[in-house]
């Protein structure tokens, strides 16, 4: 019933460019003033609203059961080969919803922005468009212009509306993402080039020579691995996350980091396979040395965004490591980590927001003895900090339990190192917990802090019942992802059978045989 | 029925939890409490309705957890003996715990959130008691982990319980690790999580190898391990015990409820649940059994020497866990899930006990401020008697079945770690004796050196000094009814327990009375050997007991001045001892400090100076000049050059790739 209210009309294109509109409205508003800003707020907060009803009549109508995209539009472009071709399967579709449940969250969290409203909440609605693109589009030139476009609203954001070294740190961020996009441009071109189409939905059936899959992949490599962030690229991050305004933190880290490990899954394992295969050694290492080395350094963090930024590397470890376990819990678990930490982490930085805004610093030994006043605060970062840490019961817990036992068949020693960032997480982040809200409040101006307000227990909600909800009956999520995961191992399995087959001289199957037996 | 049990505390903790400013003090207490004695009550009926016939085991399935390809996880409640056992332990302790600290928090200004955490930390138990499979065991695990930190930490403005609980989560978390590896293997192994499919094939991995971490080696030995330090973790074993002593930090009907009667016995619970794994890893056996016997020796020595009320009866916790294990690990599952029984009853009896004399002295817990106390909470004194006598296993108390039973089941086992076990074994018990008595004789005997009597004169000027201080008056006093019903309760277990069960337990109506619920290899006969052991080996605890009685007796009754100087002459020894064998130094030194030196080399060296330093900021560096200008230049319309920019890269690459398109 409901369902079949999504059919018959461009619903992706209406979720991707709904928030486009909104952005046009702001734009025509005139005057200055209170009310005025408030009236923008107002839009802001609105057109984000309705693209996520929009977005989640688009779900009701998702079919679990197909691995095939859904909600297909297909128009040509440019030339006869490049399209605007959109849709979604299992493997997008959360993000998309996951993308627009969490912007009206970052638009109700910059109540506190006071200066240039206007460009703000424009430059988040054109941020919003450019996200739910790169989860909807199905041609490689439409994906490659939302994904790197995405990144100048983002840099205008923290170079803009950031903290003091906001400068520094947009290059940063910028320098290092330019490096990884060039790359993926050229590789776009020379998959252009040999097979003949853009068309994402040709191109996950296309068989690219073995050999050259390497070179493709090593050039999406750069692209993703900076977007992730792997180590070692990831410096760039803790900085940005640092810099920029609490909600700039909750989108990077909840969606835009979700770009890389999502472009892995949707174009690095199923065009490449035998490449997958054959990076995975390095990927297991890389991010095993990201799990261990970076919780290391979270611990000894002084700065409580720098802290979470940090944590963050750490669990997108997480996700690469399953991604490249080639398994289906793998793969499941990487997909439900991305949604989890999209929105633990979010919250988590609301929640250095709440007292920074009060206090505007972001240090940990300013801090101390928070819950003698705040106890509903308390218990909110408490609930999320045990997301983060992988509490049962928590998604943080089921994205990680399903990556290590889908990594577990395919390297013991990789889930054995990953699995002390179970014991390195739970301590830095109780650590974290114990400096900033339990013990005595020392600080005399701690002494007028106020608790949650009705706003931000109003932003705080929905990401509890979310994180929650996950984790106890996450079957309702990985029930979407499904048939997309599974025809993904098989149709890459498939191929790397067919080249195997093909190369008659090479004695024995190179690719799923190896990196099983690892 | 089993649902209600398992989610009526939970129920309680969400009562208590939100609405706590609602309800009151007074009303959390009522809405917590009679939750809980509703779940006890209904555990004792499921108890005896699940025991002692076939057929009495049964499961509830309540939802889908988890669902990916070929892993399949529920939540399910499962009632067999094993289970039946846990519920009563647990729900009945609990129930009188709670009961029990509307007395002791009374002063407390956080009485809701108190009543909460206890009862979430009930359901979580209850939870790894009814699990069905591997996954459901390690939430409840870890929720009571949760619980556990929480209850620790639930003074928070001290620095020291603060740490303690970290402490506790994260040692706890090392054991978790290799749980966490253990559930890995067994899903790779069998396919499966769930305890009817993963223990009906357990029989045919036995002796099979497979690759782990680049080496080839047995399955079940592996899985077996790997269970096994998540069970060192929780139960507080040689290695990772340190956090058990610090854990004394919370609130003492705390210590009673999680850290003593349930919570660090789910280890063994574990194990014994896992038998049907075990028995076919007989390497792994020997490990629990070696660790179990030293954990049992080395906690009854620190025990000797420390002078915190608490930490002595939390040692001893310890090195009943010890017992425990190393019965399980010379293959008497029952016997070591008796003594789990037993001790459950006496030991909270004796950490609530000890919870009086603390409120009787106004928060003292130091043994060398008390002394001289039995004439002011007689009740209170014999309570602690009664606990002391069942915990050395003195004939016809709890322990006295159960603990003997243990030694005589490793003597039995005529193995070398048997052995090894039942020499430790006995040798502890000499010690338990001792320490329990020594408590008894510090708390209660000797002269008052609490304030007010200062130490060997009575000034009169201490006593108003001190009044001042504390604004109470000083003489100790019996506790309220509230606290003592309770404990007379637990001293009913604590006599009783033993006598009555032992025929189900690990008598003639043994195997009538578990059904199945716990594994027994063929030729696994322990228990039937240890009803035949020669006298003197009967005889050995009792003696062993008698003995350490007799010198507690003759070093702080008839000599007091001779333990200060036998620590004197063996200073090392003493020294030794009373830091507990240096493991916290240690692991400080290459645990705590190595972790946040190597974290801060990273950060520094690894981040800044090499990644930094070659990387975007040597680039960078160049580019800040000349983009500060621009920014400068731009500033008010900065966004519109921006959208300008992408479009421009719009039309750029749309121009590129439609050229490449059309050219060749």
């Amino acid at each position: 019933m409901i369902a079949d209210l999504a059919m018959g009309w461009p619903i992706l294109s209406v979720t991707t460019f709904l928030p486009l509109v909104g952005a046009v409205l702001i734009l025509l508003t005139r005057g200055e003033g209170e009310a005025v800003e408030q009236n923008i707020r107002r839009i802001a907060l609105i057109t984000t609203v309705v693209t996520f009803l929009v977005s989640l009549l688009m779900w009701a109508g998702f079919d679990n059961g197909t691995a095939a995209f859904q909600f297909e539009e297909k128009t040509a472009w440019i030339g006869d080969t490049i399209t605007y071709h959109m849709g979604v399967d299992g493997i997008s579709v959360l993000f998309v919803i996951l993308t627009t449940f969490l912007m009206p969250l970052a638009i109700l969290a910059s109540e506190v922005i006071t200066k240039r409203v206007k460009e703000y909440m424009v430059a988040f609605l054109v941020l919003e468009t450019l996200m739910i693109g790169v989860f909807c589009a199905l041609d490689l030139v439409l994906f490659y212009l939302f994904f790197e476009a995405g990144l100048i609203p983002m840099f205008l954001i923290i170079g803009i509306w950031g903290g003091a070294r906001r400068i520094y740190a947009t290059f940063k961020f910028f320098l290092y993402t330019l490096l990884g996009s060039l790359l993926m441009l050229l590789a776009i071109i020379a998959i252009y080039l040999t097979a003949g189409t853009t068309d994402v939905a040709v191109l996950l059936n296309y068989n690219f020579p073995v050999d050259m899959q390497y070179w493709l992949w090593l050039a999406f490599f750069a692209s993703f691995a900076v977007k992730v962030p792997m180590w070692p690229v990831h410096t760039w991050l803790p900085d940005a996350h640092v810099e920029a305004p609490t909600a700039g933190s909750v989108i990077l880290a909840g969606v835009l980091l979700k770009m890389g490990g999502y472009g892995f899954i949707r174009f690095s394992l199923p065009m490449f396979p035998e490449a997958s295969v054959y990076f995975t050694p390095m990927m297991f290492a890389l991010s095993v040395v990201a799990i261990i080395y970076t919780s290391l350094v979270a611990l000894v963090q002084e700065d409580m965004k720098k802290l979470i930024a940090y944590s963050s590397v750490a669990h997108m470890g997480f996700i690469t490591l399953g991604t490249f376990s080639f398994t289906e819990q793998g793969l499941q678990g990487a997909i439900i980590q991305m949604i989890s930490h999209g929105i633990v982490s979010g919250a988590l930085f609301l929640c250095v927001g709440v007292v920074y805004d009060r206090l505007h610093t972001r240090e940990i030994a300013r801090y101390g003895g928070l819950v003698n006043r705040m106890p509903v605060y308390a218990f909110v970062f408490m609930l999320f900090t045990m997301a983060t840490v992988g509490l049962p019961g928590t998604s943080g817990f089921v994205g990680e339990f399903l990556i290590m036992v889908g990594t577990f068949k395919a390297s013991t020693l990789a889930t054995f190192l990953a699995a002390t960032g179970l014991i390195l997480g739970a301590a830095y982040s109780l650590y974290l917990y114990r400096r900033v809200v339990f013990g005595e409040l020392v600080h005399a101006d701690l002494q007028d802090m106020e608790d949650l307000n009705w706003r931000e227990k109003l932003t705080f909600i929905p990401l509890m019942v979310t994180a929650l909800w996950i984790g106890i009956y996450p079957t309702y999520f990985t029930a979407a992802t499904d048939a997309s995961v599974q025809n993904l191992i098989t149709q890459a399995q498939a191929k790397m059978a067919a080249n195997a087959a093909a190369a008659a001289d090479a004695p024995a199957p190179e690719g799923a045989e190896q990196g099983a037996s690892h | 029925m089993i649902a209600a049990i398992v989610f009526l505390p939970l129920l309680g903790a969400v009562i208590a939890g939100f609405f706590g400013r609602l309800l009151g003090d007074r009303g959390a207490q009522i809405v917590t409490s009679s939750l809980l004695v509703v779940s006890a009550v209904l555990s004792w009926i499921t108890f005896f309705g699940v025991t002692g016939h076939e057929g009495g085991a049964y499961k509830i399935h309540l939802m889908t957890w988890v669902l990916s390809g070929a892993l399949e996880v529920d939540w399910a409640l499962r009632v067999d003996t094993l289970t039946a056992v846990m519920l009563v332990v647990v729900t009945s302790v609990s129930s009188l715990v709670h009961i029990y600290s509307a007395g002791y928090m009374s002063e407390d200004p956080h009485i809701p959130r108190f009543q909460a955490y206890l009862s979430l930390f009930t359901f979580a138990m209850l939870m790894l008691v009814t699990a069905d499979n591997f996954l459901q065991v390690f939430f409840g695990w870890e929720g009571v982990g949760l619980a556990s930190y929480l209850l620790i930490g639930f003074w928070y403005k001290k620095p020291s319980a603060n740490a303690a609980a970290i402490k506790a989560f994260v040692v706890n978390r090392v054991g978790d690790f290799g749980f966490a590896l253990g559930i890995f293997a067994i899903f790779l192994v069998f396919g499966s999580l769930s305890f009817d499919s993963v223990f009906g094939a357990a029989g045919e991995q036995a002796g099979k190898s497979f690759e782990f971490l680049g080496y080839d080696v047995d399955i079940l030995t592996t899985i077996c391990l790997l269970l096994f330090v998540g069970c060192m973790g929780k139960s507080a074993q040689l290695g990772l015990h340190t956090w058990l002593p610090d854990a004394m930090e919370g609130p003492t009907p705390v210590s009673a409820l999680i850290h003593a009667a349930t919570m660090v016995t789910a280890g063994v619970f574990l194990v014994a649940r896992c038998s049907p794994l075990f028995e076919y890893a007989p390497v792994a056996l020997e490990v629990v059994t070696v660790i179990g016997a030293s954990t049992a020796f080395f906690a009854a020595t620190v025990g000797l020497v420390q002078n915190d009320i608490k930490r002595v009866i939390a040692y001893s916790t310890c090195s009943q866990l010890g017992y425990m294990f190393f019965a399980a690990g010379v293959g008497a599952y029952e016997a070591a899930i008796f003594h789990l029984f037993t001790h459950a009853f006496f030991k909270a009896l004796l950490f609530l006990g000890a919870g009086s004399v603390i409120h009787a002295m106004h928060h003292e817990q130091d043994m060398r401020n008390m002394g001289g106390t039995w004439k002011y909470i007689k009740f209170t004194y014999a309570m602690m008697w009664i606990g002391n006598l069942a915990l050395a296993g003195v004939p016809f108390f709890a322990g006295f079945y159960s603990k003997d039973m243990i030694i005589e089941v490793a003597y039995s086992a005529h193995s070398g770690v048997g052995n090894y076990a039942f020499t430790l074994g006995v040798l502890a018990a000499a010690l338990t004796a001792f320490y329990s008595w020594r408590l008894l004789f510090m708390t209660f005997h000797g002269e008052k050196r609490w304030a007010g009597h200062g130490h060997d004169d009575h000034h009169a000027h201490g006593h108003d000094d001190h009044g001042h201080d504390h604004g109470h008056g000083h003489t100790p006093h019996e506790s309220p009814l509230v606290m003592t019903i309770p404990l007379a309760l637990l001293a009913v277990g604590a006599i009783f327990s033993g006598f009555f069960f032992y025929d189900s337990f690990v008598g003639e109506h043994r195997e009538a009375f578990w059904g199945g619920a716990i594994f027994v290899g063929a030729a696994n006969e322990v228990i039937e050997h240890a009803h035949h052991v020669p006298g003197w080996v009967k005889l050995a605890p009792l003696v062993a007991t008698v003995l350490g009685i007799a010198i507690a007796f003759w070093f702080y009754i008839l000599k007091p001045r001779l333990p200060v100087a036998l620590a004197k002459t063996h200073k090392e020894l003493y020294a030794f001892l009373l830091n507990k064998w240096y493991f916290d130094e240690l692991y400080n030194l290459i645990f705590i400090r190595g972790a946040f030196l190597i974290g801060r080399l990273f950060w520094k060296g690894g981040d800044g100076r090499i990644i930094d330093g070659f990387g975007p900021n040597g680039i960078s560096a160049r580019v800040l000049d000349v983009a500060r200008r621009a920014v400068k230049l731009q500033s008010g319309y900065l966004y519109h050059y921006a959208f300008v920019m992408l479009i421009g890269v719009a039309a750029l690459v749309s121009w590129y790739i439609y050229r490449m398109g059309v050219t060749p």
